[in-house]
């Protein structure tokens, strides 16, 4: 596999010389996990003190969420390894044992009982007990109470958990944590479901528990999370620990060398492909005013358009109407001057639009299905033989070359794509709409979930298009994103495009600029 | 850019016998409970009985391969049992019609697929939940059934169709290669055709598959039709082997096709699964049911067994799956 480039990285004893006696909160040393036939991770440590955010990167594969799973129970290490809590040697042979060592961990998806209360989900289990039997459920709602209040949160004990945001059901999983006295708290990309305000409310009370003195550990790509939360980076690349930072060490360049072994001297192709020609025209496009009001864009062949906005600003929205996936009440697509009638997706994909989604997996994947079939579905019906017999060879052909092409890292075409990493599935729904040779491309949130290896790759692959003169709209959440790759940006607010940046609108295309007017405020924000 | 860009990722020899294990699925099981009974069950392994039990099994493999699709698709077809007597009371109706009697088959053929095609438009197009649709004409089905057959037993000993239910080709009955047949044709329609992976692809993810240009709508039709054709074909089968069709044929038969589907290794979820495994349900529902028969447990017993033994096979099959994916 790879070699380990030996990278200058700093030692990995106390943050600050001010705990100079004592053990960390958390010492993994020599962890190994074999699975049968790939070894997971090999003589992994990760040093976490009590009062610290230490944060774990990696690329998707690299080992992070195994390990976590090591720490949390839900899989064993290899014999020869060695787990300490405060110093003390603890073995973790399943998830009562690591709740028992006061370790808890926050998933992505959440794991709440939607139809049940707060109070009786942060007691799920364990339900302090009147008489041997009945819940004691005042006592239930008393401690509930004082652990949400701690939290500062803004529902009671007898809210029903599926009235809540995914925001504020993290609040619940995180006062459950509390409830439960855990001092090592592990959050796995808690922000990936959560808006801006949500997001900062979080980093505010990760901080507040940190200075309370729980040792927290967070799994995240995005690096201005890390930059904001961390004092102290741990990087693993491909199972193998590689070495550690302190805050003060932190640069966007050395985090992405240590994580993919490369210095990664240009993200962006800056080259523009934009011409002349106007490919798609959207003119006071609506859904009725729910969530789009009249928005109108021009999109010129070679061009890459960025929709910014805040989540929840209506640029998914936009886009499904612009290919068909939900019907407008008014307003005109034109495609080449000629005006459309979108009814459905296919409408849009036969005439060469072709929408990326958001989220991948509830929208994009098959994911029992088979790599070749993923990427082939969407051109299946066109290469089909006489009476609709699969066209085998035609298939083979396009999932080898669109392997080749977008860099799949995967065994074959006959895996399932649920085995896939997240940079990799969306590689296949990338070839699978360049099969159809759009004329328009609409890749909405292309990176989101992404290790930052595949991000340079869908970076070029967006590139590689434009100079082939594919019409390209990108709505990015991440700023520097989508400064770097468009040409032009336009900005939505609350269903209507309120501005553009870059190109020749003559504001410069800078993050203050993207978010006044994402966020309405004149004054300068910073993100 | 990258250095590896097609990295031979993990376990090449481990896939073989996972592929093996997912083909064979609950072949095993079938095996196990054939050896027991050609132990413990008098003239369990002799070729005549083992003809029967396939022949038995034949007209539950017609309906399970159509269930098949339409659980592969995360729908249910309740209504399998009563499409069934439908069609064969109406195959019996017609070939009692002295100049329409050659149209006996075609038209209770066209009769299951018309009634399947109207339990797939009120899902499809309705947006209705398919276990209400097909509950519903579950029961309006075989009130019909009912009043075709005029509360009686319809009978014609000369129908030109009888060959089906009692023929051979060379050693094999006609209904055991009919079963095979529409078997082999279903298989090859999910393995070859574009439907095939559209109907693998709906099931998987309706609305992924919507967003790729998939007409949802249609492929639901088409399964439910589909399900509704081989019922009728069902119907055929059972009322040529009887010279006879009345209102209860086929009554509970949808439960033993969604037995011979989820034993099989279908999920029901959708989107996972095969004919092939099917086919092993229904053999093992079939072996239960003779080698039981032969050794003369009672039939209550028979039901009390059948259903321990697919609880436990799908228990089986579940905890298999469950090493599988290990890695994030």
């Amino acid at each position: 596999m790879a070699a380990t480039s030996p990278l200058p990285v700093s030692s990995t004893a106390a943050p600050n010389a001010s705990t100079p006696n004592r053990a960390p909160a958390l010492d993994m040393r020599g962890i190994s996990k074999t699975f049968p036939g790939v070894k997971a991770l090999d003589n992994v440590q990760l040093q976490a003190w009590t009062g610290e955010i230490h944060s774990l990167m990696g690329e998707n594969g690299a080992g992070k969420s195994t390990l976590m799973k090591i720490l949390s129970g839900a899989y064993t290490a290899d014999p020869g390894g060695e787990i300490r809590i405060d110093g003390q040697l603890t073995p973790i042979a399943g998830p009562k044992a690591a709740r028992a060592a006061g370790i808890a961990i926050i998933y992505q998806e959440l794991s709440l009982a939607p139809n049940l209360t707060v109070a009786e989900n942060i007691y799920l289990g364990n339900e302090p007990k009147q008489f041997g039997v009945l819940a004691d459920r005042a006592a239930m709602r008393r401690e509930t109470a004082k652990v949400l209040e701690r939290l500062g949160a803004e529902f009671g004990p007898d809210t029903l958990v599926n009235t809540l945001s995914i925001a504020e059901q993290q609040q619940v999983e995180i006062a459950r944590a509390l409830h439960q006295n855990s001092h090592i708290l592990i959050m796995d990309e808690p922000t990936t479901a959560l808006s801006t305000r949500e997001t900062d409310r979080l980093f505010g009370l990760i901080k507040r528990l940190r200075d309370e003195g729980i040792a927290i550990i967070y799994i995240s790509h995005r690096m201005a999370e890390i930059y904001e939360l961390s004092d102290r980076v741990s990087v693993l690349r491909d199972g193998t620990y590689v070495g550690t930072l302190d805050r003060a060490e932190l640069s966007a360049e050395r985090l992405v060398q240590m994580m993919v072994g490369r210095p990664l001297s240009n993200l962006f192709d800056k080259r523009s492909h934009t011409t002349d020609r106007v490919v798609l025209e959207v003119r006071a496009l609506t859904d009725g005013g729910r969530r789009v009001k009249p928005c109108s864009l021009t999109l010129h062949a070679g061009e890459v358009l960025g929709l910014a906005g805040l989540v929840g600003a209506g640029r998914s929205e936009l886009a499904r109407l612009i290919f068909g996936a939900d019907r407008r009440a008014s307003g005109e697509v034109r495609l080449e001057g000629k005006p459309l009638t979108l009814r459905n997706p296919l409408d849009g994909i036969n005439n060469g639009i072709a929408y990326l989604t958001e989220d991948r997996k509830a929208q994009g994947l098959f994911l029992d299905m088979s790599v070749r079939e993923n990427i082939t579905i969407s051109v299946l019906g066109r290469d089909a033989l006489a009476g609709g017999l699969l066209n085998r060879a035609a298939m083979a052909r396009l999932t080898a070359g669109s392997i080749q092409d977008l860099r799949v890292r995967v065994a074959g075409p006959f895996v399932t794509a649920g085995a896939l990493s997240g940079g990799n599935q969306q590689k296949l729904l990338i070839a699978r709409w360049i099969a159809i040779n759009p004329k328009v491309l609409i890749l909405d949130e292309p990176t989101k979930g992404v290790d930052i290896g595949a991000k340079a790759e869908i970076y070029r692959i967006i590139s590689e298009l434009a100079a082939k003169g594919v019409a390209i709209l990108v709505i990015s959440s991440e700023l520097p994103e989508v400064i770097g790759i468009s040409d032009r940006i336009l900005v939505m607010r609350e269903g209507v495009i309120v501005g553009e940046v870059g190109g020749s609108s003559g504001k410069a295309a800078t993050q203050e600029n993207i978010m006044a007017l994402a966020t309405g405020t004149t004054e300068m924000v910073q993100s | 850019m990258t250095e590896q860009a097609i990295t031979p990722a993990k376990k090449p020899d481990k896939k073989f016998w996972a592929n093996l294990i997912q083909t064979a699925g609950i072949l095993p099981v079938l095996i196990v409970i054939a050896i027991i009974f050609s132990f413990i069950a008098p003239n369990f392994l002799t070729e005549n009985n083992l003809l029967n039990i396939v022949r038995q099994a034949s007209i539950n493999i017609v309906l399970a391969t159509g269930m098949t699709v339409v659980i592969l698709t995360g729908g249910i077809d309740l209504s399998v049992g009563s499409v069934l007597a439908v069609s064969a009371v109406t195959a019996m109706v017609v070939s009692l019609m002295p100049e329409l009697g050659w149209a006996a088959v075609p038209i209770a053929l066209l009769i299951g697929l018309v009634l399947g095609a109207i339990n797939g438009v009120l899902v499809a197009y309705a947006g209705l939940p398919p276990f209400i649709v097909t509950l519903g004409s579950m029961t309006t089905l075989r009130g019909l059934a009912y009043l075709l057959a005029g509360g009686t037993t319809v009978i014609n000993s000369k129908i030109d169709f009888a060959w089906i239910g009692n023929a051979y080709l060379g050693p094999m009955p006609w209904i055991v290669v009919i079963a095979f047949l529409v078997l082999l044709a279903t298989w090859f329609l999910l393995r070859h055709t574009v439907l095939g992976i559209y109907i693998y692809g709906v099931g998987g993810n309706p609305q992924a598959a919507r967003l790729t240009g998939i007409k949802v709508g249609q492929v639901m039709l088409f399964v439910y039709a589909f399900s509704g054709l081989l019922a009728g074909l069902g119907g055929v089968m059972t009322t040529s082997r009887l010279y006879s069709a009345n209102g209860v044929l086929g009554t509970g038969y949808e439960l033993d096709a969604i037995a011979a589907v989820i034993l099989g290794g279908t999920s029901f979820v959708g989107g996972i699964g095969t004919v092939i495994g099917t086919l092993f349900g229904a053999l093992i529902i079939a072996t239960l049911n003779n080698g039981l028969t032969l050794m003369n447990v009672s039939f209550f017993w028979q039901l009390v067994v059948k259903g321990l033994v697919i609880i436990i096979a799908v228990a089986l099959d579940k905890y298999r799956h469950k090493g599988a994916g290990a890695r994030t």
